[in-house]
Protein backbone atom coordinates (compact mmCIF):
# COMPACT_ATOMS: atom_id res chain seq x y z
CA UNK A 1 0.00 0.00 0.00
CA UNK A 2 1.39 3.44 -0.90
CA UNK A 3 1.48 6.31 1.86
CA UNK A 4 -0.99 8.87 1.49
CA UNK A 5 -0.73 10.84 4.02
CA UNK A 6 1.47 11.43 6.98
CA UNK A 7 1.96 13.63 10.35
CA UNK A 8 4.96 14.34 11.78
CA UNK A 9 4.99 15.49 15.47
CA UNK A 10 1.91 17.54 15.07
CA UNK A 11 0.81 20.19 17.46
CA UNK A 12 -1.91 22.68 17.42
CA UNK A 13 -2.15 25.54 20.14
CA UNK A 14 -5.35 27.20 21.15
CA UNK A 15 -5.08 30.18 22.57
CA UNK A 16 -6.08 31.32 25.87
CA UNK A 17 -4.62 31.57 29.51
CA UNK A 18 -2.84 28.69 29.72
CA UNK A 19 -2.75 28.08 25.99
CA UNK A 20 -4.40 24.25 25.31
CA UNK A 21 -2.26 21.96 23.94
CA UNK A 22 -5.12 19.96 21.89
CA UNK A 23 -2.96 18.37 19.97
CA UNK A 24 0.86 17.43 21.42
CA UNK A 25 3.17 15.70 19.01
CA UNK A 26 0.69 13.08 16.91
CA UNK A 27 2.46 11.18 14.44
CA UNK A 28 -0.17 9.20 12.14
CA UNK A 29 -0.08 7.73 8.52
CA UNK A 30 -2.87 6.62 6.30
CA UNK A 31 -2.33 4.08 3.25
CA UNK A 32 -3.91 4.09 0.01
CA UNK A 33 -7.00 1.24 0.58
CA UNK A 34 -6.25 1.54 4.49
CA UNK A 35 -8.83 2.29 7.34
CA UNK A 36 -7.33 3.86 9.88
CA UNK A 37 -9.63 4.08 12.98
CA UNK A 38 -8.92 7.20 15.54
CA UNK A 39 -10.55 6.97 18.54
CA UNK A 40 -10.50 8.61 22.19
CA UNK A 41 -12.83 10.53 24.45
CA UNK A 42 -14.14 14.16 24.42
CA UNK A 43 -11.20 16.32 24.55
CA UNK A 44 -8.41 14.01 23.55
CA UNK A 45 -7.52 16.14 20.52
CA UNK A 46 -9.17 13.76 17.97
CA UNK A 47 -11.07 16.22 16.00
CA UNK A 48 -8.64 18.65 15.81
CA UNK A 49 -5.91 16.20 14.52
CA UNK A 50 -9.00 16.25 11.60
CA UNK A 51 -9.37 19.70 11.15
CA UNK A 52 -5.54 20.00 10.84
CA UNK A 53 -5.22 17.37 8.40
CA UNK A 54 -7.38 19.44 5.31
CA UNK A 55 -5.78 22.68 6.64
CA UNK A 56 -8.99 23.93 8.95
CA UNK A 57 -6.67 24.86 11.63
CA UNK A 58 -2.76 25.26 11.68
CA UNK A 59 -0.59 23.98 13.35
CA UNK A 60 1.44 24.87 15.95
CA UNK A 61 4.76 22.87 15.04
CA UNK A 62 4.73 19.28 12.77
CA UNK A 63 3.58 18.58 9.41
CA UNK A 64 1.12 17.06 7.40
CA UNK A 65 2.07 15.83 4.02
CA UNK A 66 -0.73 14.53 1.69
CA UNK A 67 1.07 12.90 -1.23
CA UNK A 68 4.14 13.95 -0.88
CA UNK A 69 3.31 17.77 -0.83
CA UNK A 70 2.64 19.98 2.81
CA UNK A 71 -0.88 20.57 3.72
CA UNK A 72 -1.29 24.52 3.43
CA UNK A 73 -3.56 26.01 6.65
CA UNK A 74 -6.32 27.36 5.11
CA UNK A 75 -6.87 31.39 3.99
CA UNK A 76 -9.80 33.03 3.08
CA UNK A 77 -9.56 32.17 -0.04
CA UNK A 78 -11.14 28.43 -1.84
CA UNK A 79 -8.84 25.69 -0.49
CA UNK A 80 -6.11 24.57 -3.87
CA UNK A 81 -7.89 22.69 -6.20
CA UNK A 82 -5.67 19.61 -5.60
CA UNK A 83 -7.34 19.31 -1.41
CA UNK A 84 -10.13 18.61 -2.74
CA UNK A 85 -8.65 15.15 -3.08
CA UNK A 86 -9.24 15.16 0.62
CA UNK A 87 -12.86 15.24 1.88
CA UNK A 88 -14.88 15.54 5.19
CA UNK A 89 -17.87 13.90 6.38
CA UNK A 90 -18.42 15.44 9.19
CA UNK A 91 -20.65 14.07 12.97
CA UNK A 92 -24.15 16.72 11.86
CA UNK A 93 -25.44 16.25 8.88
CA UNK A 94 -28.19 18.30 9.81
CA UNK A 95 -25.59 21.09 9.79
CA UNK A 96 -23.29 19.79 6.80
CA UNK A 97 -26.32 19.76 4.13
CA UNK A 98 -27.69 22.98 2.81
CA UNK A 99 -31.07 22.83 3.95
CA UNK A 100 -32.18 24.77 0.98
CA UNK A 101 -30.63 22.76 -2.00
CA UNK A 102 -31.94 20.15 -3.13
CA UNK A 103 -29.66 16.88 -3.01
CA UNK A 104 -28.45 16.09 -6.44
CA UNK A 105 -27.56 20.04 -6.54
CA UNK A 106 -25.32 19.24 -3.22
CA UNK A 107 -23.85 16.11 -4.57
CA UNK A 108 -23.19 18.22 -7.91
CA UNK A 109 -21.28 20.05 -6.11
CA UNK A 110 -18.63 17.26 -5.70
CA UNK A 111 -19.04 16.43 -8.71
CA UNK A 112 -17.66 19.45 -9.94
CA UNK A 113 -14.76 19.60 -7.69
CA UNK A 114 -13.71 15.91 -9.25
CA UNK A 115 -13.90 17.72 -12.98
CA UNK A 116 -11.87 20.86 -12.05
CA UNK A 117 -9.00 18.64 -11.28
CA UNK A 118 -9.78 16.47 -13.99
CA UNK A 119 -10.81 13.30 -12.22
CA UNK A 120 -14.04 11.36 -13.43
CA UNK A 121 -16.98 11.14 -11.30
CA UNK A 122 -20.88 10.38 -11.76
CA UNK A 123 -24.15 11.68 -12.45
CA UNK A 124 -25.35 12.35 -8.92
CA UNK A 125 -27.88 10.02 -8.93
CA UNK A 126 -25.65 7.29 -9.23
CA UNK A 127 -23.43 8.51 -6.21
CA UNK A 128 -27.13 8.04 -4.77
CA UNK A 129 -27.76 4.85 -5.37
CA UNK A 130 -24.13 3.89 -4.29
CA UNK A 131 -25.15 4.85 -1.21
CA UNK A 132 -28.29 2.66 -1.34
CA UNK A 133 -30.96 6.02 -1.79
CA UNK A 134 -33.29 5.95 -4.83
CA UNK A 135 -32.30 8.51 -7.94
CA UNK A 136 -35.48 10.35 -7.06
CA UNK A 137 -33.52 11.55 -3.85
CA UNK A 138 -31.93 14.30 -6.18
CA UNK A 139 -34.70 16.36 -6.65
CA UNK A 140 -35.81 16.20 -2.38
CA UNK A 141 -34.50 18.71 0.19
CA UNK A 142 -32.29 17.29 3.23
CA UNK A 143 -35.59 17.78 5.75
CA UNK A 144 -36.87 15.35 3.89
CA UNK A 145 -34.68 12.19 5.08
CA UNK A 146 -34.04 10.90 8.10
CA UNK A 147 -30.45 11.23 10.23
CA UNK A 148 -28.91 8.08 8.60
CA UNK A 149 -30.42 8.83 4.88
CA UNK A 150 -28.91 12.69 5.53
CA UNK A 151 -25.50 10.97 6.40
CA UNK A 152 -25.54 9.07 3.59
CA UNK A 153 -26.32 11.78 1.55
CA UNK A 154 -22.67 13.87 3.22
CA UNK A 155 -21.08 10.38 2.45
CA UNK A 156 -22.55 10.77 -1.52
CA UNK A 157 -21.33 14.33 -1.85
CA UNK A 158 -17.81 13.34 -0.26
CA UNK A 159 -17.45 10.51 -2.43
CA UNK A 160 -18.14 12.45 -5.89
CA UNK A 161 -15.55 14.65 -5.70
CA UNK A 162 -13.07 11.22 -6.13
CA UNK A 163 -11.26 12.11 -2.77
CA UNK A 164 -7.85 9.90 -2.51
CA UNK A 165 -8.71 10.52 1.13
CA UNK A 166 -11.85 10.63 3.04
CA UNK A 167 -11.81 11.71 6.58
CA UNK A 168 -14.77 11.09 8.71
CA UNK A 169 -15.24 13.38 12.02
CA UNK A 170 -17.63 11.13 14.51
CA UNK A 171 -19.79 10.61 10.99
CA UNK A 172 -22.13 7.94 12.89
CA UNK A 173 -22.11 9.62 16.16
CA UNK A 174 -25.86 11.22 15.41
CA UNK A 175 -27.24 8.27 14.36
CA UNK A 176 -29.81 5.86 15.78
CA UNK A 177 -28.02 2.51 16.97
CA UNK A 178 -29.57 0.57 14.54
CA UNK A 179 -27.82 2.36 11.43
CA UNK A 180 -24.65 3.36 12.48
CA UNK A 181 -22.69 -0.42 11.91
CA UNK A 182 -24.10 -0.27 8.64
CA UNK A 183 -23.25 3.69 7.62
CA UNK A 184 -19.65 3.19 8.90
CA UNK A 185 -19.57 -0.52 7.00
CA UNK A 186 -20.99 1.88 3.93
CA UNK A 187 -18.29 4.23 4.04
CA UNK A 188 -15.26 1.98 4.13
CA UNK A 189 -16.44 -0.26 1.53
CA UNK A 190 -16.90 3.25 -0.87
CA UNK A 191 -14.05 4.76 0.27
CA UNK A 192 -11.56 1.17 -0.18
CA UNK A 193 -13.26 0.12 -3.33
CA UNK A 194 -12.32 3.66 -5.05
CA UNK A 195 -8.79 2.96 -4.02
CA UNK A 196 -8.60 5.87 -1.14
CA UNK A 197 -7.76 5.71 2.43
CA UNK A 198 -10.06 6.48 5.53
CA UNK A 199 -9.50 7.85 8.39
CA UNK A 200 -12.55 7.15 10.67
CA UNK A 201 -12.56 9.10 13.74
CA UNK A 202 -15.03 8.00 16.93
CA UNK A 203 -15.47 7.22 20.19
CA UNK A 204 -17.63 4.13 19.51
CA UNK A 205 -15.00 1.55 19.66
CA UNK A 206 -17.63 -1.85 19.24
CA UNK A 207 -18.48 -0.41 15.71
CA UNK A 208 -14.44 1.05 14.58
CA UNK A 209 -13.56 -2.19 15.48
CA UNK A 210 -16.01 -3.67 13.07
CA UNK A 211 -14.46 -1.68 10.01
CA UNK A 212 -10.75 -0.29 10.81
CA UNK A 213 -7.95 -2.11 9.70
CA UNK A 214 -5.77 0.08 11.93
CA UNK A 215 -6.44 1.47 15.57
CA UNK A 216 -5.25 4.59 16.92
CA UNK A 217 -5.93 5.60 20.37
CA UNK A 218 -5.68 9.18 21.62
CA UNK A 219 -5.34 10.14 25.46
CA UNK A 220 -4.76 14.30 26.34
CA UNK A 221 -3.68 15.25 22.47
CA UNK A 222 -1.56 12.41 22.59
CA UNK A 223 -1.36 8.70 20.89
CA UNK A 224 -1.46 6.18 23.56
CA UNK A 225 -1.71 3.27 21.56
CA UNK A 226 -1.80 2.19 17.65
CA UNK A 227 -1.36 -0.86 15.70
CA UNK A 228 -3.45 -3.38 13.82
CA UNK A 229 -7.33 -2.52 15.44
CA UNK A 230 -7.81 -6.83 15.72
CA UNK A 231 -4.61 -7.01 17.93
CA UNK A 232 -5.34 -3.73 20.11
CA UNK A 233 -9.15 -5.10 20.52
CA UNK A 234 -7.73 -8.60 21.68
CA UNK A 235 -5.45 -7.26 23.95
CA UNK A 236 -5.11 -4.23 24.98
CA UNK A 237 -1.74 -3.15 26.35
CA UNK A 238 -2.14 0.40 27.16
CA UNK A 239 -3.86 1.15 30.95
CA UNK A 240 -5.66 3.68 29.43
CA UNK A 241 -6.80 1.72 26.13
CA UNK A 242 -7.74 -0.89 28.61
CA UNK A 243 -9.87 0.88 30.65
CA UNK A 244 -11.99 2.37 27.63
CA UNK A 245 -12.20 -1.15 26.60
CA UNK A 246 -13.09 -2.36 29.66
CA UNK A 247 -15.80 0.45 29.94
CA UNK A 248 -17.80 -0.41 26.70
CA UNK A 249 -21.21 -1.73 28.21
CA UNK A 250 -22.08 -4.52 26.40
CA UNK A 251 -25.36 -5.21 25.34
CA UNK A 252 -25.71 -8.89 26.05
CA UNK A 253 -28.49 -8.57 28.57
CA UNK A 254 -26.20 -9.95 31.51
CA UNK A 255 -26.39 -7.20 33.63
CA UNK A 256 -22.69 -6.98 34.11
CA UNK A 257 -21.81 -3.06 34.85
CA UNK A 258 -18.56 -2.11 33.44
CA UNK A 259 -16.20 -1.65 36.20
CA UNK A 260 -15.70 2.10 37.23
CA UNK A 261 -12.74 4.50 36.76
CA UNK A 262 -12.26 6.50 40.00
CA UNK A 263 -12.62 10.63 39.15
CA UNK A 264 -9.23 12.07 38.39
CA UNK A 265 -7.27 9.04 37.17
CA UNK A 266 -4.38 9.98 35.34
CA UNK A 267 -2.84 7.57 32.93
CA UNK A 268 0.41 7.34 31.57
CA UNK A 269 1.27 9.18 28.25
CA UNK A 270 4.14 6.55 27.14
CA UNK A 271 2.91 5.41 24.22
CA UNK A 272 2.61 1.38 23.08
CA UNK A 273 3.06 1.32 19.28
CA UNK A 274 2.87 -2.18 17.33
CA UNK B 1 -34.80 -7.25 44.32
CA UNK B 2 -35.84 -10.61 42.85
CA UNK B 3 -39.09 -12.93 44.09
CA UNK B 4 -42.63 -11.96 43.42
CA UNK B 5 -42.84 -8.54 41.05
CA UNK B 6 -42.83 -5.85 43.43
CA UNK B 7 -46.72 -3.49 44.29
CA UNK B 8 -46.26 -0.80 41.49
CA UNK B 9 -45.17 2.56 42.81
CA UNK B 10 -45.90 4.08 39.49
CA UNK B 11 -48.39 2.94 37.08
CA UNK B 12 -48.67 4.20 33.30
CA UNK B 13 -51.98 2.89 31.88
CA UNK B 14 -52.86 3.18 28.04
CA UNK B 15 -51.29 6.56 28.40
CA UNK B 16 -52.17 8.70 25.20
CA UNK B 17 -50.20 11.96 24.07
CA UNK B 18 -51.55 13.93 21.22
CA UNK B 19 -49.65 17.33 20.19
CA UNK B 20 -51.44 19.52 17.72
CA UNK B 21 -52.29 16.83 14.96
CA UNK B 22 -49.77 14.64 15.63
CA UNK B 23 -50.19 11.36 17.69
CA UNK B 24 -47.14 11.12 20.02
CA UNK B 25 -48.08 8.23 22.26
CA UNK B 26 -50.73 5.86 21.80
CA UNK B 27 -51.58 3.86 23.86
CA UNK B 28 -48.28 2.99 26.57
CA UNK B 29 -48.59 0.97 29.88
CA UNK B 30 -45.71 0.89 32.12
CA UNK B 31 -45.17 -0.19 35.83
CA UNK B 32 -42.34 1.21 37.92
CA UNK B 33 -41.34 -0.66 41.40
CA UNK B 34 -39.22 0.53 44.02
CA UNK B 35 -36.18 -0.82 43.96
CA UNK B 36 -36.19 -1.80 40.35
CA UNK B 37 -35.02 -0.26 37.31
CA UNK B 38 -37.22 -0.30 34.54
CA UNK B 39 -35.62 0.49 31.23
CA UNK B 40 -37.53 2.47 28.46
CA UNK B 41 -35.00 1.81 24.91
CA UNK B 42 -35.84 3.31 21.62
CA UNK B 43 -34.71 5.00 18.30
CA UNK B 44 -35.08 9.18 17.94
CA UNK B 45 -38.92 9.96 17.86
CA UNK B 46 -40.12 6.51 19.36
CA UNK B 47 -42.04 8.88 22.40
CA UNK B 48 -39.75 7.34 25.34
CA UNK B 49 -38.90 11.04 26.50
CA UNK B 50 -42.00 12.14 26.01
CA UNK B 51 -43.39 9.52 28.19
CA UNK B 52 -41.01 10.52 31.08
CA UNK B 53 -42.40 14.21 30.34
CA UNK B 54 -45.62 13.07 30.89
CA UNK B 55 -45.22 11.20 34.43
CA UNK B 56 -43.03 14.43 35.26
CA UNK B 57 -46.11 16.72 33.89
CA UNK B 58 -43.45 18.85 31.94
CA UNK B 59 -45.52 18.93 28.56
CA UNK B 60 -45.99 22.10 26.54
CA UNK B 61 -49.81 23.39 27.58
CA UNK B 62 -51.37 22.38 23.56
CA UNK B 63 -50.21 18.91 24.67
CA UNK B 64 -53.63 16.69 25.24
CA UNK B 65 -53.15 13.43 27.44
CA UNK B 66 -55.26 10.34 28.04
CA UNK B 67 -55.12 7.28 29.83
CA UNK B 68 -53.84 7.06 33.70
CA UNK B 69 -50.67 7.58 35.63
CA UNK B 70 -51.53 6.74 38.97
CA UNK B 71 -48.56 7.35 41.62
CA UNK B 72 -49.24 6.08 45.50
CA UNK B 73 -52.90 5.58 44.58
CA UNK B 74 -53.51 8.98 43.10
CA UNK B 75 -53.94 9.83 39.73
CA UNK B 76 -51.29 12.46 38.23
CA UNK B 77 -53.70 13.22 35.26
CA UNK B 78 -56.17 14.85 36.66
CA UNK B 79 -54.45 16.50 39.36
CA UNK B 80 -54.62 20.23 40.15
CA UNK B 81 -51.07 21.88 38.92
CA UNK B 82 -50.45 23.25 42.79
CA UNK B 83 -50.78 19.53 43.89
CA UNK B 84 -48.62 18.23 41.20
CA UNK B 85 -45.76 21.44 41.26
CA UNK B 86 -45.46 19.50 45.23
CA UNK B 87 -44.47 15.86 44.15
CA UNK B 88 -42.32 17.22 41.35
CA UNK B 89 -39.21 17.25 42.47
CA UNK B 90 -39.83 15.46 46.35
CA UNK B 91 -41.74 12.41 45.27
CA UNK B 92 -41.36 12.19 41.63
CA UNK B 93 -37.46 13.25 40.86
CA UNK B 94 -35.73 13.86 37.51
CA UNK B 95 -32.45 13.84 36.14
CA UNK B 96 -31.59 14.75 32.24
CA UNK B 97 -29.14 14.31 29.82
CA UNK B 98 -26.79 17.14 29.96
CA UNK B 99 -25.56 18.12 33.28
CA UNK B 100 -23.41 21.08 31.69
CA UNK B 101 -27.38 22.88 31.08
CA UNK B 102 -29.68 21.02 34.16
CA UNK B 103 -27.16 22.75 36.32
CA UNK B 104 -27.35 26.79 36.63
CA UNK B 105 -23.81 27.72 36.12
CA UNK B 106 -23.93 30.51 38.02
CA UNK B 107 -24.78 29.37 40.96
CA UNK B 108 -22.90 27.43 43.78
CA UNK B 109 -23.57 23.48 44.15
CA UNK B 110 -24.42 24.53 47.43
CA UNK B 111 -27.21 27.38 46.22
CA UNK B 112 -28.19 24.77 44.10
CA UNK B 113 -28.96 22.21 46.60
CA UNK B 114 -30.01 24.07 49.59
CA UNK B 115 -32.52 26.36 47.48
CA UNK B 116 -34.55 23.32 46.32
CA UNK B 117 -34.23 21.65 50.15
CA UNK B 118 -35.35 25.20 52.07
CA UNK B 119 -38.16 25.23 49.23
CA UNK B 120 -39.57 21.77 49.63
CA UNK B 121 -38.80 20.93 53.26
CA UNK B 122 -39.00 23.94 54.68
CA UNK B 123 -35.50 23.44 56.49
CA UNK B 124 -33.11 26.52 58.05
CA UNK B 125 -29.69 27.34 56.33
CA UNK B 126 -27.53 25.27 58.61
CA UNK B 127 -29.93 22.16 58.30
CA UNK B 128 -30.07 22.47 54.62
CA UNK B 129 -26.09 22.72 54.91
CA UNK B 130 -26.12 19.57 56.33
CA UNK B 131 -28.23 17.44 54.48
CA UNK B 132 -26.41 18.99 50.86
CA UNK B 133 -23.11 17.67 52.43
CA UNK B 134 -24.41 14.01 53.40
CA UNK B 135 -26.15 14.46 49.33
CA UNK B 136 -22.39 14.94 48.08
CA UNK B 137 -20.79 12.61 49.99
CA UNK B 138 -23.41 10.17 48.95
CA UNK B 139 -23.17 10.83 45.51
CA UNK B 140 -18.84 10.22 46.17
CA UNK B 141 -18.23 14.08 45.35
CA UNK B 142 -14.73 14.27 47.26
CA UNK B 143 -14.82 17.09 50.13
CA UNK B 144 -18.40 17.69 50.43
CA UNK B 145 -17.86 20.94 52.35
CA UNK B 146 -15.60 22.69 49.79
CA UNK B 147 -17.48 21.62 46.95
CA UNK B 148 -20.75 23.57 48.21
CA UNK B 149 -19.05 26.31 47.52
CA UNK B 150 -17.53 25.60 44.02
CA UNK B 151 -19.55 26.12 40.66
CA UNK B 152 -20.38 23.47 38.28
CA UNK B 153 -17.57 24.58 35.48
CA UNK B 154 -15.05 23.71 38.47
CA UNK B 155 -16.37 20.10 38.37
CA UNK B 156 -15.52 17.59 35.80
CA UNK B 157 -19.09 15.99 33.08
CA UNK B 158 -19.42 13.18 35.14
CA UNK B 159 -19.30 14.68 38.67
CA UNK B 160 -21.45 17.18 37.40
CA UNK B 161 -23.63 14.66 36.80
CA UNK B 162 -23.83 13.14 39.88
CA UNK B 163 -24.63 16.55 41.21
CA UNK B 164 -27.90 16.41 39.55
CA UNK B 165 -28.85 13.42 40.78
CA UNK B 166 -27.33 14.63 44.84
CA UNK B 167 -30.58 17.33 43.68
CA UNK B 168 -32.58 14.88 42.58
CA UNK B 169 -32.30 12.77 45.78
CA UNK B 170 -32.51 16.13 47.87
CA UNK B 171 -36.37 15.33 48.82
CA UNK B 172 -35.82 11.66 49.33
CA UNK B 173 -38.06 10.88 46.22
CA UNK B 174 -40.02 7.77 45.61
CA UNK B 175 -39.71 7.62 42.34
CA UNK B 176 -36.66 8.70 39.19
CA UNK B 177 -37.10 9.84 35.85
CA UNK B 178 -33.75 9.43 34.78
CA UNK B 179 -33.36 11.07 30.94
CA UNK B 180 -30.39 9.19 28.99
CA UNK B 181 -28.07 10.51 32.08
CA UNK B 182 -25.24 9.12 30.93
CA UNK B 183 -25.48 10.27 26.78
CA UNK B 184 -22.86 13.39 27.26
CA UNK B 185 -20.52 11.71 29.29
CA UNK B 186 -17.51 9.54 28.31
CA UNK B 187 -17.87 6.01 28.23
CA UNK B 188 -14.96 5.85 31.19
CA UNK B 189 -16.81 8.10 33.09
CA UNK B 190 -20.48 6.44 32.29
CA UNK B 191 -19.91 3.51 34.59
CA UNK B 192 -19.52 5.14 37.81
CA UNK B 193 -22.62 7.21 37.07
CA UNK B 194 -24.28 3.94 36.22
CA UNK B 195 -22.92 2.12 39.43
CA UNK B 196 -24.31 4.88 41.39
CA UNK B 197 -28.17 4.73 39.46
CA UNK B 198 -27.95 0.87 40.44
CA UNK B 199 -26.78 1.36 44.17
CA UNK B 200 -29.74 3.89 44.52
CA UNK B 201 -32.27 1.61 43.19
CA UNK B 202 -31.43 -1.11 45.33
CA UNK B 203 -30.76 0.74 48.89
CA UNK B 204 -33.18 3.70 48.99
CA UNK B 205 -36.03 1.64 47.17
CA UNK B 206 -35.89 4.40 44.20
CA UNK B 207 -38.35 3.11 41.38
CA UNK B 208 -36.24 3.93 38.84
CA UNK B 209 -37.49 4.81 34.78
CA UNK B 210 -34.61 4.93 32.60
CA UNK B 211 -35.05 6.43 29.22
CA UNK B 212 -32.06 5.63 26.75
CA UNK B 213 -31.41 4.49 23.31
CA UNK B 214 -27.86 2.50 24.35
CA UNK B 215 -29.19 -0.61 24.41
CA UNK B 216 -25.57 -1.37 26.46
CA UNK B 217 -26.54 1.03 28.84
CA UNK B 218 -29.53 -0.72 29.31
CA UNK B 219 -28.45 -4.19 29.53
CA UNK B 220 -25.62 -3.25 32.22
CA UNK B 221 -28.52 -1.87 35.02
CA UNK B 222 -31.62 -2.00 34.04
CA UNK B 223 -33.84 -4.95 35.80
CA UNK B 224 -36.74 -5.06 32.91
CA UNK B 225 -36.75 -3.65 29.90
CA UNK B 226 -39.36 -1.84 27.23
CA UNK B 227 -38.80 -1.10 24.07
CA UNK B 228 -40.90 1.67 22.50
CA UNK B 229 -41.42 2.37 18.71
CA UNK B 230 -43.73 4.88 16.74
CA UNK B 231 -45.38 5.91 20.05
CA UNK B 232 -46.07 2.19 21.60
CA UNK B 233 -44.43 -0.21 23.52
CA UNK B 234 -44.13 -3.19 21.65
CA UNK B 235 -42.08 -5.60 24.22
CA UNK B 236 -41.94 -5.18 27.66
CA UNK B 237 -40.08 -8.01 29.60
CA UNK B 238 -37.33 -8.54 32.09
CA UNK B 239 -33.87 -7.98 30.91
CA UNK B 240 -32.23 -11.34 30.14
CA UNK B 241 -35.22 -12.60 28.52
CA UNK B 242 -35.48 -9.12 26.56
CA UNK B 243 -31.77 -9.54 25.31
CA UNK B 244 -31.59 -13.03 24.47
CA UNK B 245 -35.00 -14.14 23.19
CA UNK B 246 -36.69 -10.92 22.14
CA UNK B 247 -40.47 -11.59 21.42
CA UNK B 248 -40.94 -8.46 19.08
CA UNK B 249 -39.49 -8.68 15.64
CA UNK B 250 -38.48 -4.95 15.90
CA UNK B 251 -36.69 -5.54 19.41
CA UNK B 252 -34.69 -8.73 17.23
CA UNK B 253 -33.78 -6.05 14.76
CA UNK B 254 -32.58 -3.54 16.56
CA UNK B 255 -30.53 -6.28 18.34
CA UNK B 256 -28.97 -7.99 15.48
CA UNK B 257 -27.31 -4.26 13.91
CA UNK B 258 -26.19 -4.02 17.39
CA UNK B 259 -22.08 -4.72 17.62
CA UNK B 260 -21.63 -7.50 20.53
CA UNK B 261 -25.53 -7.90 21.34
CA UNK B 262 -26.46 -12.30 21.42
CA UNK B 263 -27.17 -11.99 17.60
CA UNK B 264 -26.11 -8.87 17.04
CA UNK B 265 -23.26 -8.32 13.93
CA UNK B 266 -19.42 -9.37 15.00
CA UNK B 267 -17.71 -8.99 12.00
CA UNK B 268 -17.35 -6.71 9.02
CA UNK B 269 -19.43 -9.21 6.55
CA UNK B 270 -22.40 -9.55 9.10
CA UNK B 271 -23.06 -5.62 8.64
CA UNK B 272 -22.93 -5.57 4.71
CA UNK B 273 -25.02 -8.72 4.75
CA UNK B 274 -27.64 -6.51 7.24
CA UNK B 275 -27.49 -3.75 4.29
CA UNK B 276 -28.04 -5.76 1.64
CA UNK B 277 -31.19 -6.58 3.24
CA UNK B 278 -32.22 -3.76 3.53
CA UNK B 279 -31.81 -2.80 0.05
CA UNK B 280 -34.11 -5.72 -1.14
Amino acid sequence: MSELLRVSGLRVVYPGRPPVRAVDGVDLTVAAGQVVGLVGESGCGKSTVARALCGLVAPAAGTVVFDGTPVPPLGLRRRPVALTRIQLVFQDPYASLHPRRPVGAQIGDGVRAAAARGAESAEPARWLDRVGLAADAARRFPHEFSGGQRQRIAIARALAARPDLLIGDEPISALDASTQAVVAALMRDLAVDSGAGLLFISHDLSVVRLIADRLVVMYRGRIVESGPARDIWAEPRHPYTQSLLAAVPVPDGSGTLPPATPDGVEYPLDPVLR
Amino acid sequence: MTGAPARPSLEITGLTLRIGASEILRGVDLRLAAGRIQGLAGESGSGKTMTGLAVLGLLPATARLGGSISYAGRELLSMAPRERNALRGTEIAMVFQDPSTSLHPMLSIGAQLTDHLRHHRRLDRAAARGRAEELLARVRIPDPAHALRRFPHQFSGGQRQRIAIAIALACSPKVLIADEPTTALDVTVQAGVLHLLRELATEMGLAVLLVTHDLGVMSAVADRVAVMRGGEVVEDGERAQVFTAPAHPYTASLLASLPGAAHGVQSLDDVRALREAARE
